[in-house]
């Protein structure tokens, strides 16, 4: 792996852009998960199929169309759609889960319709669905690296106001915290967060990288900060252990990455369960 | 005649074509204890976030010391403890320290991060609210008094000149409910806070304030604690829709305090609006709340019974 690592430029992209990934996805997935929209990811995370399917299509009718890499498109689809969510979890007040559901079926369904439409065109269906890390090229990584900056200098400027808005709105808003403009900025560092992932874990597995290190650090956290630093190191050691082991047994890297995630989640369970039974 | 903090004139609010609030005026002074009282569903946490702005004001007006609300932006000055408060998400992994903070989100202002002096601000409030010991335990290993004090210092913290809180006791154990109201005499003792309580507890909030409004969509009270007992029969009945006899007895918290007189009916069963979320949550439903909650009887017993109150 070091010997790979000094040799292959792609092997040394992939695992920067897995760091990355590492630290932004837990990031504003803590948010995600305390504010109880775990599976918004994975509704924009298919809306985002839909638009890179668009940016495909574009590339197929217009040369200058094509120039815009179909990433950028879905980032822009996510970012439409995180909008539309929080539309439609007003317009129905009492029933705002309904929201994902119709946002991510409309995703679905324009994803394929695009992919239909744009038959013959010369693409990695099983990448975008399901990653493929060792495509990252240069660009992509200079890319990543931009948005997983802008993604981490964003929640360090509006932390506090991110954490209010999170605990409780209604106060927040009370207290004078701009909340519309808050929940916008939210909503597009989502957008850029899966944007960032899609490469690594694949549009299906954007969700899991997102939500499964914090919710295996709830169980450790004593504090909103310690719940962010433990996401993050699980989140890295998912990474670096899924890379790994997909590297030596020759395993589907997005896949083994969520799973060490998974393996993560359950011996932090089984930790508290035996901490459990030695106290009592 | 002290200063006007807040002045409510003819507000109104309709929802599904009907009258939630109607024609409702008020006003509170600077060191006053305001005791906002009606039945469940009666509009009490609709007028609050009228005049708070969280719902649009469409009908009537809203000063906040002097200011219009559609102009007010000094929120930091007020201090609110929602109902909600009462029934947060308990696995947000939140310190004690980290939610009093939250307080100071807006008054700091973006891209301000809390530094030393905003630290020794949370200390000096959770020191205030008897609970500095507790800053570093995560806010959902806390007992419903504790967190209820919690909140109240998350509003304490930016130094509010006006507290409002919105059914303070909900979900909060007896003692818990003294020691709220021992805190609540040492906030107006000590910072000369104005207040506004929100409650069902006529009993309490007749004895605990300077003056009392009763609302039940309209007004039909608003003036002195003292002179409310004067005419409490009466204002019960308007208020309440049916004759009340209210009795005395004396409350759980102090006994040196004067006997608390509580409304209590013998109904087996009681309707009340449910209007903890939102206007629009208008079923009528029957609860066991709203039996325990109106605590009232009616007057041709002769001896009158408490229903799911406290008898001390």
């Amino acid at each position: 792996m070091i010997y790979m690592l000094t040799h292959y430029a792609f092997v040394r992209y992939a695992l920067i852009a897995g760091l990355i990934t590492g630290v932004v996805a837990p990031l504003i997935g803590s948010f995600v998960v305390v504010r109880r929209l775990s599976v918004i990811a994975d509704a924009l995370a298919h809306v985002t199929l839909s638009g890179v399917a668009f940016g495909i299509l574009m590339g197929t009718i217009s040369r200058t169309m094509g120039l815009v890499d179909p990433v950028y498109y879905g980032t822009l689809f996510a970012l439409v759609a995180a909008l539309f969510i929080e539309k439609l979890r007003n317009v129905y007040r009492f029933y705002s889960e309904l929201a994902i559901p119709i946002i991510l079926s409309t995703g679905v369904g324009l994803g394929v319709v695009l992919i239909g439409l744009a038959h013959g065109f010369n693409v990695d269906l099983m990448g975008i669905l399901f990653g493929n890390i060792l495509s990252v090229t240069k660009a992509d990584l200079v890319r990543i690296a931009v948005a997983g900056a802008v993604v981490i200098a964003t929640v360090f400027l509006f932390y506090k106001e991110l954490v209010s808005l999170s605990f409780d709105e209604e106060g927040a808003r009370l207290s004078g915290v701009p909340a519309g403009t808050i929940n916008f900025i939210f909503s597009a560092l989502i957008a850029l967060v899966i944007s960032v992932s899609m490469q690594i874990v694949g549009i299906l597995l954007v969700s899991a990288l997102i939500t499964l290190p914090v919710a295996s650090a709830l169980r450790v956290a004593h504090s909103f900060r310690s719940l962010i630093a433990y996401a993050i190191i699980f989140a890295e050691i998912s990474v670096i252990l899924g890379m790994t082991a997909s590297f030596y047994f020759d395993l589907a890297t997005g896949g083994t990455i969520v799973l060490v995630a998974v393996g993560i989640l359950l011996i932090v369970l089984l930790a508290g369960r035996v901490r459990q039974l030695v106290r009592a | 005649m002290h200063e006007e903090i807040l002045k409510v004139n003819n507000v109104s609010f309709r929802y599904a074509e009907q009258d939630v609030i109607k024609n409702v005026s008020l006003t509170l002074h600077r060191g006053e204890l305001l005791g906002l009282v009606g039945p469940n569903g009666s509009g009490k946490s609709t007028l609050l976030k009228l005049i708070l702005g969280l719902l649009p004001l469409r009908r009537g007006e809203v000063y906040w010391f002097g200011v219009p609300l559609s102009r007010f932006r000094e929120w930091p000055r007020i201090g609110y403890v929602s109902q909600k408060a009462s029934s947060f998400n308990t696995g947000f992994p939140a310190t004690v320290e980290e939610v009093v903070l939250m307080g100071l989100t807006a008054k700091l202002g973006l891209f301000r991060r809390p530094g030393r002096r905003e630290r020794r601000a949370v200390e000096d409030v959770l020191e205030l609210v008897g609970m500095e010991e507790f800053k570093k335990r995560t806010i959902g290993a806390l007992s419903g008094g504790q967190q209820q004090r919690v909140f109240i210092a998350r509003a304490l913290v930016t130094d509010p000149e006006v507290l409002i809180l919105d059914e303070p006791t909900v979900g909060v154990d007896m003692r818990s409910e003294e020691r709220f109201y021992e805190l609540l005499e040492k906030l107006h003792r000590e910072r000369a806070l104005s207040m506004i309580l929100v409650s069902h507890d006529l009993g309490v909030v007749s004895q605990k304030m300077d003056t009392i409004a009763c609302i039940n969509h309209e007004l039909f009270y608003h003036g002195t604690a003292e002179h409310f007992r004067d005419v409490q029969d009466e204002v019960v009945l308007k208020t309440y829709g049916r004759e009340m006899q209210v009795i005395t007895h004396s409350h759980a918290y102090g006994s040196h305090r004067r006997p608390a007189f509580e409304a209590c009916w013998d109904d087996q069963r009681a309707y009340v609006r449910g209007e903890s979320d939102a206007p629009e949550k208008e079923a009528f439903k029957q609860t066991e709340q709203g039996r325990s909650s109106m605590q009232a009887t009616r007057a041709e017993k002769e001896e009158p019974t408490l229903v799911g109150g406290d008898q001390h």
